[in-house]
């Protein structure tokens, strides 16, 4: 079926929606990657098998009451996967196993019945409803909003729920202009990490003397710990590609390009589903709902470039060039994609933009602080008891989020700080808890948003071995182009890994100082200007951490076995030589009988005699 | 237009495309070993930064000029983070200094001196990896390389060939053919731009220099030269005489002295190649052949139209190169026993601007009478090598004649080492007397000019023809494709590997830049000027050739029985 104008299409809209409410009982698996990963699939299957034997219909027939059974995108809950959420109820059920789906289709889908075992608890309290558990309750879902509440394969599940009524307001009601002037009104900033105004982007491409532009969406999300990105493309893929067409028509574009990289087997399925559906429903191909505009979307996938979410990289990625950045001017706006101008957001920039273009730049600036409005969607990670998916106000606070919604430190460690930004951006501690999270605040401490990625660290987290860690991401990731980045962070990370080593020297802070300095000034493109930052801001806050390393040779976390002592408690050494014959290396050496020794010159720190000793007796000192 | 205070002098700029132009036209040497005019803009080697009164760095080559700027670029930050950067690169580089072909040339080791690098804190982490000897003009060392990309870029954006490109990421990137192959193995057309390009020694000439040396100690061999026109106008670079002066009396002074038995001149080569090209093009034209006739001088191109063109393979002109004819010529000459009465082998010796001589010279259509035409081949940059080896004063020599029969050369033969040459000298063939009007109007019809493609028509007996010349095979593909896609009909087509032409070759003493290309395009122009003879069917020895040994040899002494692009030996 194909929609031929708007008519068509709010008709559309409400034959879905009656549909939807045919279904008297909803189950929606969550199908994200990470509830999949634990097993989801297999229980949207047992699901669907139940409800054969019960002969409950599972097809969406126009005017049969049924029961529908639906794959999702992430729900969010991640820590707490595999998730499956029962409407009309909104009973959210948490790490479901196999054994729990028949039970879950006897009590709730048959009798409507809450299955409490599998409900979400906190200090003795029972929360049947998703939206009451303190880790939804405390956020603002506004871009995923439809996450996990929809069905992310079927575009009439969208439709259902809004999808593509902001488009079709900027097609028929406004002109690009008016669109571009919400656009920057809302003051919407780009969510890919640097912040850019996205009104003023759009703006610059539509001003450009040639006519052929492109829309490229940037899904290449390659911060170790982040998948905000990946969620809305898995989730709400009909969001982001509407966000897209609005862009493609207030910019004058025709073609359209999502960047995404291939390790997002899934995003990329359920993309290239949403795009033939919108196709096959002429929500995209030549003239769209029977007007002048029409737009192509394709997908490219990346080949895991970390660079290559660099604007730059990434349309030369597309071209079939190596990913490596450019030098700029020319900025993509001018000369972007194949030499033309380009709108290039992120994922979540784009799946802002139809809500804006709905209810408004006001509305949207109601959120957020005064700078940097609206929500941000952020990938919680890390020592924290609540990991997963989150959308908060711009400007709500550290503390908001790693206590309230996410539940405070795992296992009753203390926090010691939260990496923002990923491999570009820096460690915010204690004393910015109490900052609102937004683009300028932010970077006075020393970091990034970047695009949404904050892993919590507790004070088993050593911050040398965190920087050792991104540094190592960032140069094996370097595109090898510029000299700063390419030779610099190479040095950095041999002088890191000597420190973690226990080898380290005096001069090797200064000379760190010294050349992620030169890297933050120096270097060709963002990526490479910010490779340093983890270590810069490491260095600014844990100063004393590297100096114990470095001159106590002592690592107060723990971490870094080379500062490790295997040392056995000769009050409680019974003399059993079993750590001495478990040792690989020989490093036990004593009599029958009498307390053994460990030679830590020998020693390779594996841990194997400590665990092998019945009596508590070894000991690690750090 | 505006104004920008450099260094608080305050600076006027016009239309210049970025503030590294306007601040070396300030007359400051500011450090960069990436960024090259001719090529695009890639900022790799960070040195060119610069800071402006807010303590802002960035890249002077890749931002643009605007009015009222402020920029420092000697600041303390600067000179040490500069520093740092070649220290780096320093690091990553294998530094044998001593040996390398570069010592003393090198860019990088120059930056280190001058920006005082008296220890490297860092040691080299690289694995040593092997050089690549494949190809029989260029020499490639990995270790040496430093990553700034102009090989890469040159040979993409001005040779069109894209030979060689990075491959891996961060510390382990390289510059490589691709899937590991070697050189010889993809479709370099050995012109050499590459080493010319290169700030170290990564990129290098084979050299023929101890094998020459062992030759010219041999008694029972006849060590025989021919020196190009073009190495005239260049080889004077490394002994501080004027750019573009002709030096070929003292080079044919200093190849006596070393020992050479007979120094004869290329563009007598040259001359023969005229004729037998004139004579082809016109039969070609009047018998209906195939055209456009494309010239067969430059074995690089040859090499591309054979690899990328195979479908313009019959259009290249049948003429050995006027190294191939020079040295088919002399050999034959001297297989005559009347000619060589103590019989000593004859080693043919070429002096050359260009790397992609020695590939031709291995071609399977340089041979005759089953004997190599040409023995060995040194560039420009060997010979002066082998003049510092034998420790000769160049600029005390008096200048000498080149010896006869085949020393004398027309003007037409020596502005071959220029883009355009081969083609000027073709038309003055074509046309009728030798005034100056005529010879005037002939360097005024198109011929000459700085741009690397030049469109013209002359008319020749009532017909139009359409020249085209071209310099660097990235412009001679586009000129291809549209002849291919007939948007373009042309009866004649020079094409020149390197930009400007053979002056500019791979070979020669490494100068970048335009104002180079005309130093040395001058040179040339001057050197005809001075010519008695301007007309290559002109030039009695020549001719008295033609009426002597040569009659019935015609073709297969100066003529390629079959096309050869690649197939060594």
């Amino acid at each position: 079926m194909r929609l031929e104008n708007r008519t068509q299409a709010v008709e559309y809209r409400d034959a879905c929606l009656k549909a939807l409410e045919q279904e008297t009982c909803r189950i929606l698996i969550c199908g994200g990657t990470g509830c999949l990963a634990g097993g989801s699939g297999k229980l949207y299957e047992r699901f669907l098998e139940l409800a054969k034997d019960t002969d409950a219909s599972v097809e969406i027939g126009p005017e049969i009451a049924h029961l529908g059974i639906h794959k999702s995108g992430c729900h969010g809950f991640c820590e707490m996967g595999p998730l499956v959420r029962i409407e009309p109820y909104h009973y959210l059920y948490l790490k479901v196993q196999l054994e729990d789906c028949e039970e879950i289709f006897r009590e709730t889908v048959l009798n409507g019945r809450p299955v409490q075992r599998l409900m979400y608890q906190q200090d003795g309290r029972i929360y049947p409803a998703q939206e009451e558990i303190p880790f939804y309750a405390k956020q603002t879902r506004v871009v995923l909003e439809n996450c996990g509440h929809i069905d992310a394969e079927h575009i009439s599940a969208a439709i259902a729920a809004g999808a593509y009524e902001g488009f079709a307001k900027a097609l028929f009601t406004m002109t690009p202009e008016e669109i571009i002037q919400v656009i920057t009104d809302s003051k919407l900033r780009g969510r890919g990490g640097a912040g850019f105004p996205t009104g003023k982007k759009w703006s610059q491409v539509a001003r450009q003397p040639e006519k052929t532009r492109y829309v490229v969406c940037n899904g290449d999300e390659g911060d170790p710990g982040a998948f905000m990105d990946r969620s809305i493309m898995e989730g709400d893929p009909h969001r982001m590609i509407e966000g897209m067409m609005i862009a493609a028509f207030a910019t004058g574009a025709q073609e359209g390009y999502i960047y995404v990289r291939a390790e997002y087997p899934l995003a990329v399925e359920r993309l290239r589903l949403a795009i033939r559906q919108a196709e096959e429903l002429g929500m995209l191909g030549d003239h769209i709902l029977g007007t002048d505009f029409s737009f192509h979307l394709h997908i490219n996938r990346g080949a895991g470039a970390f660079v290559c979410g660099e604007g730059s990289a990434l349309t030369g990625s597309i071209e079939g060039n190596r990913g490596m950045p450019r030098v700029k001017p020319p900025r993509t706006v001018e000369q972007g994609l194949w030499g033309k101008p380009t709108v290039l957001n992120n994922v979540e920039t784009y799946a802002n933009v139809p809500m804006i273009i709905l209810k408004g730049a006001d509305w949207y600036k109601s959120m957020g602080t005064e700078g940097s409005p609206g929500t941000k969607a952020f990938a919680l990670t890390g020592n924290v008891c609540n990991t997963g998916l989150i959308e908060v106000p711009m400007g709500t606070t550290l503390r908001e989020i790693v206590f309230d919604i996410g539940g405070g430190i795992k296992d009753g460690g203390s926090f010691k700080a939260v990496q923002t930004g990923g491999p570009s951006g820096g460690c915010l501690t204690e004393e910015h808890l109490d900052e609102p999270l937004d683009f300028e605040s932010i970077k006075k401490f020393g970091s990034i948003i970047g695009s949404g990625g904050l892993v919590v660290m507790d004070d088993h987290t050593c911050m040398v071995e965190v920087a050792r860690f991104f540094m190592s991401f960032t140069q094996r990731e370097s595109c090898g182009k510029c000299v700063p980045c390419r030779e610099g962070t190479k040095r950095m990370l041999e002088i890191l890994e000597r420190i973690v080593a226990g080898k380290g020297v005096e001069d090797d802070l200064y000379t760190l100082d010294e050349i992620g300095n030169m890297i933050k000034n120096m270097a060709l493109c963002g990526l490479g200007k910010s490779a340093p930052l983890p270590v810069l801001s490491t260095m600014r806050y844990f100063r004393e951490e590297y100096e114990e390393h470095i001159f106590e040779h002592k690592c107060r976390a723990g971490v870094c076995s080379a500062m490790q002592k295997y040392i056995i408690n000769p009050d409680l050494c019974k003399g059993c030589t079993k750590c001495a014959r478990n040792c690989p290396v020989g490093a036990i050496s004593g009599t029958v009988k009498e307390p053994h020794h460990i030679d830590t010159e020998k020693c390779i720190k594996c841990g194997a005699c400590m665990s092998s000793c019945n009596f508590k007796a070894i000991y690690v000192e750090s | 237009m505006g104004k920008i205070t450099i260094d608080g002098m305050e600076v006027e700029f016009t239309n210049e495309k970025n503030l590294l132009t306007i601040i070396k036209k300030a007359g400051i040497d500011i450090p960069t070993l990436c960024y090259i005019d001719e090529l695009s803009t890639v900022g790799d080697c960070r040195l060119c930064t610069v800071e402006d009164e807010k303590g802002r760095m960035f890249a002077s080559c890749s931002e643009e000029p605007r009015d009222g700027m402020v920029i420092f670029t000697n600041t303390r930050r600067l000179r040490k983070y500069r520093k740092l950067i070649i220290e780096l690169l320093l690091s990553a580089h294998c530094q044998d200094c001593n040996t390398c072909s570069k010592n003393g040339d090198c860019r990088l080791q120059h930056m280190a001196r001058r920006y005082g690098i008296l220890n490297v804190r860092f040691s080299d982490y690289r694995e040593r990896l092997p050089q690549d000897h494949s190809s029989p003009s260029i020499i490639r060392d990995p270790n040496k390389c430093i990553l700034c990309g102009n090989c890469v870029r040159v040979c993409e954006e001005l040779e069109g060939v894209g030979a060689i490109n990075f491959m891996k990421r961060g510390s382990e990137a390289r510059v490589t053919p691709a899937f590991g192959k070697t050189i010889a193995e993809t479709d370099c057309v050995c012109c050499g731009q590459c080493r010319v390009f290169c700030p170290t020694g990564a990129i290098s000439i084979h050299h023929h220099r101890s094998w020459v040396w062992d030759a010219l100690e041999d008694p029972d061999l006849r060590v025989v030269a021919q020196v190009a026109p073009a190495v005239r106008v260049a080889l004077g670079d490394a002994f501080g005489i004027p750019e573009g002066e002709n030096v070929m009396g003292k080079i044919v002074n200093v190849l006596h002295r070393m020992g050479f038995d007979e120094v004869y001149d290329t563009t007598y080569g040259a001359d023969l190649t005229i004729v037998e090209e004139t004579k082809e093009f016109l039969d070609r034209l009047e018998q209906g052949g195939r055209l456009p006739l494309l010239t067969s001088c430059c074995p690089a191109w040859v090499k591309f139209v054979g690899e990328q063109f195979p479908e313009f393979i019959d259009n290249v002109s049948t003429c050995r190169s006027p190294q191939g004819m020079q040295s088919a010529t002399v050999k034959e000459y001297f297989r005559d026993p009347k000619n060589n009465p103590d019989g000593r082998r004859t080693v043919m010796v070429s002096i050359m601007p260009c790397t992609a001589k020695k590939m031709e010279k291995e071609r399977e259509n340089s041979y005759t009478k089953g004997e190599k035409d040409t023995d060995y081949v040194i560039t420009s940059t060997e010979l002066i090598e082998m003049i510092t080896t034998a420790g000769i004063d160049f600029n005390s020599l008096d200048p000498e004649a080149s010896d006869i029969p085949f020393g004398y050369g027309s003007g037409g033969g020596v502005i071959f080492g220029v883009s355009g040459g081969v083609t000027e000298a073709v038309l003055r063939n074509l046309t009728d007397g030798h005034s100056k009007d005529v010879l005037h109007n002939i360097a005024v019809s198109g011929v000459r000019g700085g741009s690397q493609v030049r469109e013209f028509t002359v008319n020749y007996k009532g017909t139009d023809l359409n020249i085209c010349v071209v310099s660097g095979l990235a412009r001679a593909r586009k000129v291809l494709e549209d002849v291919r896609a007939g948007r373009k009909q042309y009866h004649f087509i020079e094409v020149m590997a390197c930009p400007g032409g053979c002056i500019m070759g791979g070979g020669q003493p490494i100068k970048i830049g335009r104002e180079h290309v005309k130093n040395r395009t001058d040179g040339i122009y001057r050197s005809d000027k001075v010519a008695s003879v301007k007309k290559c069917g002109d030039n009695p020895m020549v001719l008295s050739l033609y009426d002597g040994f040569l009659k019935g040899k015609e073709h297969e002494l100066l003529h390629n029985s079959k096309f050869c692009a690649k197939n060594f030996r």
